[in-house]
């Protein structure tokens, strides 16, 4: 199973990522989740025109378009990190750190990695995913994103201490520990009864 | 500031990162940036569909609503209306955390503002548009959002418990 440069041309769906040696990543064309983003977005494009016009409108486009182009590097660079540890990291041992039976091990491993992983969304969920690719389970990734957003120290320093002040900061956190690993073994929990037969459809 | 620190460790990270791969050799480097790089090309599309879509769906979502409901009322009630506000929080943490502050000062409960910023974080609809369902299977991120479901009242059962913040 471990030797993976042979490239599926036709990148295989992420559903077979059990059986694939080399799972597909999320190359998927547009999925129902985009399909009802895009309706929800067209619902809000037309209360905005109804309510300000179309200067409403161009307004919104154009500061969108701004953030956007400057998000985009750091989208290719979140890229290129998950990409760089799926053909790294060896599969076996992210399954053995990161798979079903990772016990609270796997879990805890999650957490800490969501705590002190650098950068932003464009790093944790490019790495999220690859490491999906790679062997890990969805109650391992559970707790990594949760971790990531609950104690992750990078938004908490640089926007929630400032605004919601020292105390308040410290006791969200300390109140937040456990969370990822019980999100991650409730996942884990309700998976396996939900995918009782084997792989999900 | 800030944003050129978090550059310079992201692309440090990539650098580092490439040259294990350059050192496992020249294929392994040129798979995986290409790789990445179908990644990018594949993800762009629907990051701007994310970013552009979610400046309009938070353009109609006025933040006196999520103020409203995260009122000085407390108990249990507040605790659900807080999870609530906390999922439809429009904008990026600053809008958030301001939010969270302003009802902290308008009287809301800690226990409440702690439920709102949990399940803001576990939540926010622009971060699952804008990043999470871009990247990840559709099918992680609901399960994911589904079993994160009773956290933010644990939070603030846990902050009850305690007495704090």
């Amino acid at each position: 199973m471990a030797e993976l440069p042979l490239k599926d041309p036709a990148t295989a769906d992420a559903d077979a990522a059990d059986t694939e040696p080399r799972p597909g990543r999320i190359r998927k064309p547009i999925g129902w989740s985009m399909i009802v983003i895009a309706v929800l977005v067209a619902v809000s494009v037309v209360l905005v025109w109804r309510r300000d016009g179309v200067d409403g409108v161009t307004e919104i486009l154009t500061t969108d378009l701004e953030l956007f182009g400057g998000i985009l590097p750091r989208v290719l660079a979140g890229c290129l990190l998950g990409a760089f540890i799926a053909e790294i990291l060896p599969h076996e041992k992210v399954s053995r750190a990161l798979g079903p039976s990772s016990g609270l091990k796997g879990l805890l491993i999650g957490t800490a990695f969501g705590a002190i992983l650098p950068g932003g969304p464009f790093t944790v969920y490019p790495v999220a995913a690859a490491l999906l690719t790679v062997g890990a389970d969805f109650g391992a990734i559970i707790a990594m994103v949760v971790s990531w957003t609950l104690i992750g120290y990078g938004r908490a320093i640089v926007w929630e201490l400032p605004i919601m002040g020292t105390d308040f900061t410290l006791w969200r956190i300390v109140i937040s520990l456990p969370l990822p690993v019980l999100a991650g073994a409730l996942g884990r929990f309700v998976y396996v009864r939900i995918y009782r037969h084997g792989a999900p459809p | 500031m800030s944003a050129l620190i978090v550059d310079i460790i992201l692309w440090g990270s990539v650098a580092v990162l490439g040259f294990i791969a350059w050192q496992r050799g020249r294929t392994v480097l040129v798979t995986s940036v290409r790789e990445g790089t179908m990644d990018f090309i594949n993800i762009v599309p629907r990051i701007a569909l994310g970013v552009i879509g979610a400046g309009y769906i938070a353009a109609v979502i006025p933040s006196e609503v999520i103020t409203g409901w995260l009122g000085p009322d407390s108990g249990w009630l507040g605790v659900l209306m807080a999870a609530i506000a906390g999922a439809a929080t429009p904008g990026g943490p600053v809008i958030g955390f301001s939010l969270g502050a302003v009802a902290m000062k308008a009287g809301a409960g800690p226990p409440q503002v702690v439920a709102y910023v949990v399940a803001w974080a576990l939540f926010a609809f622009q971060r699952l548009i804008l990043w999470e369902i871009p990247f990840m299977p559709a099918r992680f991120v609901w399960f994911r959002a589904a079993v994160s479901l009773p956290f933010p009242f644990v939070a603030a059962a846990i902050a009850m418990a305690i007495g704090r913040p």
